[in-house]
């Protein structure tokens, strides 16, 4: 099974993943699966900007689509993202978890089933507590946890409470999150 | 505390046995339906029950009749809005309607019609256009609840400035509020929109054709499918709809990639509206 990495994040959420994915090597091929609360019905804008800015493919993920390497995939606006255990991903409108659709806790949870000990969760800035147990989950299942330092990040709510839910492997500052996930897949 | 390999993969038999059982006890068949979905919605009802194991949920089910209709409930996602993706019904407006138009009588079918806010959205439309009269419409769910809502056309009153501001942008021509009287909180739709309209109970993975179908709306109801099951219900709608017949799915399904895909055109491809080939079946 090849590994995975699921990134969570809310308000200043944007810039925050700009900068993970910019530091990633270009031939970064672990996929990497994102949910960020962007409280609007059409990410495409930034998807095309993101996707001009790093060397690997940016898109939304499809509903069924299977998880290839190379590749970003974020959960379309307004459904959760699920992984299935086959690797592909299917959505729901079921209602909105922490207040949240799509919600991080979705994603993780799912994506720690399926991935179990392959799996890095990344959790940064953010004014709301979804991810919190998602990042649990991770963890039980035999994942690798991060959390951006909630001292240097741009919102910290979300950072201390995954904090308070479960104590992560890594807590770092936004700029050096990408060197650790690089490090982590070297060594898989 | 880290759960070892071997009750993760216990969790995964757990599940598919608890499908089984509730299939060969009560009939319905969830087995083909998203595994994950299906995980989330059961752990859920675990935590609300104070039980740990599916194992321990399956006991319960086997020998609770009443267990199983609060399960029914947990299984079946009902979330749904009234003109739902807007530029949808704009689309069907444009593309659609002057087919319809010049139909004698036209049958529609709205399969996992959950509360009714489609059903009661597309019958204003149709209302509109004029051609409500001509048209049967059937509206069918496994969700008994759900159905019950969608029969009487009660909704909060509180969904409506959001209601609203669907109906204009699917291009609405009068008021969303010249369609129901309010009263405590409430809001009442004018009954006669769904004076043709018969809702039924019906499952799509079980229950088969039951007429000649215009126009198949199945929106948001595949996405919880598997490929297999999906494929098996697009093929119920072919059998189901006339030659010429529309297929209407949410924006996020598609039958791309699908079995039917070669039976069928595309009238709008972002908003997922296509029509059955002349020379198909
Ligand atoms: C998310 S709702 C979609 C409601 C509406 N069509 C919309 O797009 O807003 C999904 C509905 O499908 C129903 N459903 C699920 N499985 C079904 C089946 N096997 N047969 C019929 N309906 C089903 C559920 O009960 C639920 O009401």
């Amino acid at each position: 099974m090849t590994p995975a990495i699921v990134i969570g994040a809310s308000s200043g959420g944007m810039e925050a993943i700009r900068q993970v994915l910019s530091g990633l090597p270009d031939k970064f091929e672990v996929p990497v699966l994102i949910v960020l609360h962007i409280g609007s019905n059409n990410i495409n804008h930034y998807l095309s900007l993101l996707g001009s800015n790093i060397g690997f493919r940016v898109k939304e993920a499809g509903e069924k689509e299977a998880i290839e390497s190379s590749t970003v995939y974020f959960a379309p606006p307004n459904y959760h993202l699920q992984v299935e255990a086959n690797f592909t991903f299917s959505l729901s409108i079921d209602a909105k978890v922490n207040y949240s659709r799509p919600s991080i806790d979705v994603l993780f949870e799912t994506a720690a089933w399926t991935y179990k000990e392959k799996l890095i969760g990344v959790l940064l800035t953010g004014s709301n507590s979804d991810g919190a147990s998602g990042l649990k989950a991770i963890k039980e299942y035999g994942g690798t946890t991060i959390v951006e330092n909630p001292a240097s990040a741009y919102t910290n709510t979300m950072p201390l409470a995954a904090i308070d839910a479960s104590t992560p492997d890594y807590v770092l500052d936004l700029k050096d999150i990408a060197q650790k996930i690089t490090e982590l897949c070297a060594g898989n | 505390m880290h759960i070892s390999q071997k009750t993760v993969d216990t969790e995964e038999i757990e599940l598919d046995l608890f499908l089984q059982a509730i299939h060969l006890k009560y009939g319905y068949d969830f087995r083909n339906y998203n595994k994950a979905h299906l995980r989330r919605r059961i752990n859920q009802r675990l935590q609300l029950s104070g039980l740990k194991t599916i194992s321990e949920l399956q006991n319960r089910v086997l020998w609770e009749k009443e267990f199983f209709q609060t399960l029914i409930q947990d299984l079946s996602i009902t979330v749904t809005e009234m003109f739902r993706d807007p530029e949808f019904y704009a689309a069907f407006r444009k593309k659609v309607i002057p087919d319809l138009k010049t139909y004698a009588h036209i049958k529609v079918w709205h399969a996992g019609c959950s509360t009714g806010e489609e059903v009661y959205s597309f019958a204003i439309l149709l209302k509109e256009e004029g051609i409500l009269s001509k048209t049967r419409i059937y509206a069918t769910d496994i969700n008994k609840n759900a159905l019950a809502t969608a029969k009487q056309g009660i909704y909060s009153s509180k969904e409506m400035e959001q209601y609203t501001r669907n109906y204009m942008e699917a291009g609405g021509a009068g008021k969303l509020s010249d369609y129901y009287t309010s009263k405590y909180g409430s809001v009442l739709f004018d009954q006669s929109l769904v004076k043709n309209v018969v809702f039924a109970d019906h499952n799509l993975v079980t229950d088969g054709v039951f007429a000649e179908i215009n126009l198949v709306f199945c929106r948001n109801v595949l996405i919880y499918f598997d490929k297999f099951l999906q494929n098996k219900v697009l093929t119920l709608f072919s059998n189901s709809l006339t030659k010429r017949g529309f297929l209407c799915l949410g924006t996020k399904e598609s039958l791309q990639f699908s079995e039917e895909e070669a039976n069928y055109s595309d009238i709008d491809k972002k908003m997922k509206i296509y029509r059955k080939l002349t020379g198909s079946l």
